[in-house]
């Protein structure tokens, strides 16, 4: 299983590996690792910053993809995959990138606008088309008899963002500032809510087929990007889309890998991201720009939607990853039964 | 296994070469199998025993090795059963197509395990062609244990053909023509004559269709559903572990599997040295 794995990093890689052109002016090529749900992004923003680049500068620059399961990629650049840059879903594969070998600055958020995060996205349900369910909210997800479909929040961060969802949702519910209640309240409430799920996929890509193709399950929560895309492209009119009453911002961000040579156009790169003309493809691609006024422009597609982030309502990553995720957590004794 | 009795009893024969054909092997396997293998070892040396235990004893775990040898052992059975009769209609009958089955049998050799598990899912699930017709019968395949086996009974199944199908060429028929001169029954000349000859290799490819189920992960992951307690195969728990960065809590679980397997391939091989030559000392006439 390794091995393939590595094969796969390799060959894709090696497949990547363009020609690049003569010329005069110095030739640079980047490889930005990723997860695996943003290949198609940036295969729409790596030739914009391209011709921005070579506009700006007169050179050339060429960005290699590697995508893969966030967690996974992040292990191969530790055990030595030359990433120039590093795009995750969530701040802990890059944060383990500070702790092992120091490849990434500890100051990596504070490094780009907000938190180092271009896109958000957020936590949503989609039912099948007309709702015959009439799921609106978290609460209705734990009635009796339902089948929800959830990505395994041990391997796959739309799940984990899954369940941290329910969980700030079930806090909100008792209230702020009753925290013994809430935590039983919230355990309770996850608890039943994961008793009705069925499947449990490795990544979100997998409980979307699960869902839309084996025509298993009530609902399926996931990201907004996935179920938009779902909802009005390649699912042809039988899903629509819900928006819960609270969710989580689940934030995408970036680092430059320090120790390469290409600190330069790497860091350019990731901050061409958070320009008009890159936020632009991001909204396009159904994900949640920072630029208000992108935001304002695709205001159709992103229904304002409350939302809480681990950091504010959930004490931060390292802490959910130890109450939670961690052998033996909460998210462990829960799922056994 | 029989290398190394082999290469010592061939010293005092004619054939030259032992030094340096041992010599060989040994480098050669330390190299492909040992190092990794040792790296396997060390990496979980620096946990301490009780860490160890607790990790490889904890309930999912070990509900997850139930699955992983129970269904292993299971599709290795069910494709020794199988795999012997495909072979012997392959060797024993001429008929049109036999090469298109020929080249099928090896299909789920060359096939990506994702596309097998993606295709065995599609088939099995409550929606697909066989789903549609199973479930209403109460039998759920994707999602369940059973659907675990269903992907390992696919994946094994050339390793007995491929096995069993040259020695049944090999096998004279004039053996079995013998033994119905000397008045043996159908029953009798199978059990007498052509099982005795066969057992080694079916052994054999019981052995390699197990190794290969219990490793095991692209296909299954698909057709499993992946439920705690329930259809967690153990490679999956070494990948939740990975995917936590704990790579000494995968190797400590990768060493159990290691081990097991390890001991199991031991007995089926002294098995089949064992079923080898009491079949040849006897002529085949063991009952």
């Amino acid at each position: 299983m390794l091995n393939n794995r590595l094969l796969l990093i390799a060959s894709t890689t090696l497949m990547l590996a363009a020609p690049a052109t003569r010329t005069s002016a110095a030739e640079t090529t980047l490889l930005n690792v990723s997860y695996d749900v943003s290949r198609e992004l940036y295969k729409d923003i790596n030739p914009a910053f391209a011709s921005y680049w070579k506009a700006k500068t007169g050179d050339s620059v060429t960005i290699n993809q590697s995508h893969g399961g966030s967690s996974k990629q992040a292990g191969a650049v530790i055990a030595g995959l030359e990433a120039d840059v590093i795009t995750m879903n969530q701040s802990p594969d890059i944060d383990i990138l500070v702790e092992r070998g120091g490849l990434v600055a500890a100051d990596w958020k504070k490094r780009l606008p907000y938190n180092a995060a271009p896109y958000t996205t957020t936590t949503v349900f989609l039912v099948r088309k007309g709702n015959p369910q009439g799921i609106k909210d978290w609460g209705d997800l734990t009635r009796p008899g339902l089948q929800v479909i959830v990505p395994n929040p041990k391997t796959s961060g739309n799940g984990r963002y899954t369940y941290l969802a329910a969980w700030g949702y079930a806090l909100q519910k008792v209230g702020a500032g009753n925290t013994a209640n809430g935590e039983k309240f919230a355990r309770e409430f996850v608890t039943k809510l994961f008793a009705n799920v069925p499947v449990l996929d490795g990544g979100g890509r997998g409980a979307t087929t699960t869902f839309t193709q084996r025509g298993i399950g009530d609902v399926l929560v996931t990201f907004e990007n996935e179920a938009a895309l779902l909802a009005e492209e390649v699912g042809g009119g039988q899903f629509d889309v819900i928006y819960p009453s609270v969710s989580i911002e689940a934030a995408a961000p970036v680092a430059v890998v320090d120790k390469r040579g290409t600190r330069k156009a790497a860091t350019a790169y990731l901050e061409f991201l958070f320009s008009p003309a890159a936020q632009d493809i991001i909204a396009k691609h159904h994900f949640r720009p920072r630029d208000p006024a992108v935001l304002k422009k695709y205001v159709s597609q992103f229904p304002p939607i409350k939302t809480f982030t681990v950091e504010d309502r959930l004490g931060g990553w390292k802490a959910v990853q130890q109450t939670h995720f961690a052998d033996g957590g909460i998210y462990d004794q829960i799922i056994v039964r | 296994m029989p290398t190394l009795s082999h290469l010592i009893t061939r010293r005092h024969q004619v054939l030259p070469g032992f030094g340096l054909t041992l010599g060989f092997t040994l480098v050669y396997l330390s190299l492909i199998v040992l190092l990794p293998l040792s790296a396997v070892v060390f990496k979980t040396l620096s946990l301490s025993f009780a860490q160890f235990w607790e990790i490889v004893t904890a309930p999912r775990v070990v509900a997850s090795y139930k699955l992983s040898f129970g269904a292993s052992l299971l599709a290795a059975g069910i494709n020794t059963v199988f795999g012997a009769l495909l072979a012997w209609s392959l060797v024993r009958y001429r008929f049109p197509g036999r090469k298109l089955v020929d080249a099928l049998v090896d299909l789920p050799f060359a096939l990506p395990t994702a596309v097998a598990g993606i295709a065995l899912t599609a088939l099995y699930a409550g929606n697909g062609w066989l789903g549609k017709l199973l479930e209403p019968l109460g039998i759920k395949v994707a999602f369940t244990p059973l659907g675990v086996l269903v992907a390992l009974v696919f994946i094994g199944l050339p390793f007995v053909v491929r096995t069993v199908q040259p020695i049944l060429e090999d096998l004279e028929l004039e053996l079995e023509e013998a033994a119905t001169c000397l008045g043996a029954h159908r029953w009798q000349i199978i059990r007498l004559v052509i099982l005795p000859a066969l057992t080694p290799a079916l052994l054999t490819g019981f052995a390699l269709a197990f190794a290969r189920a219990v490793g095991e992960y692209g296909s299954v992951i698909f057709i499993a559903g992946n439920l705690p307690m329930v259809s967690e195969i153990t490679p999956l728990m070494i990948i939740t572990k990975l995917e936590q960065y704990d790579y000494t809590g995968a190797t400590a679980i990768a060493l159990v599997m290691l081990a097991v397997s390890f001991i199991l391939l031991l007995v089926i091989n002294s098995l089949q040295g064992w079923s080898a030559a009491s079949s040849s000392s006897t002529g085949g006439r063991k009952s």
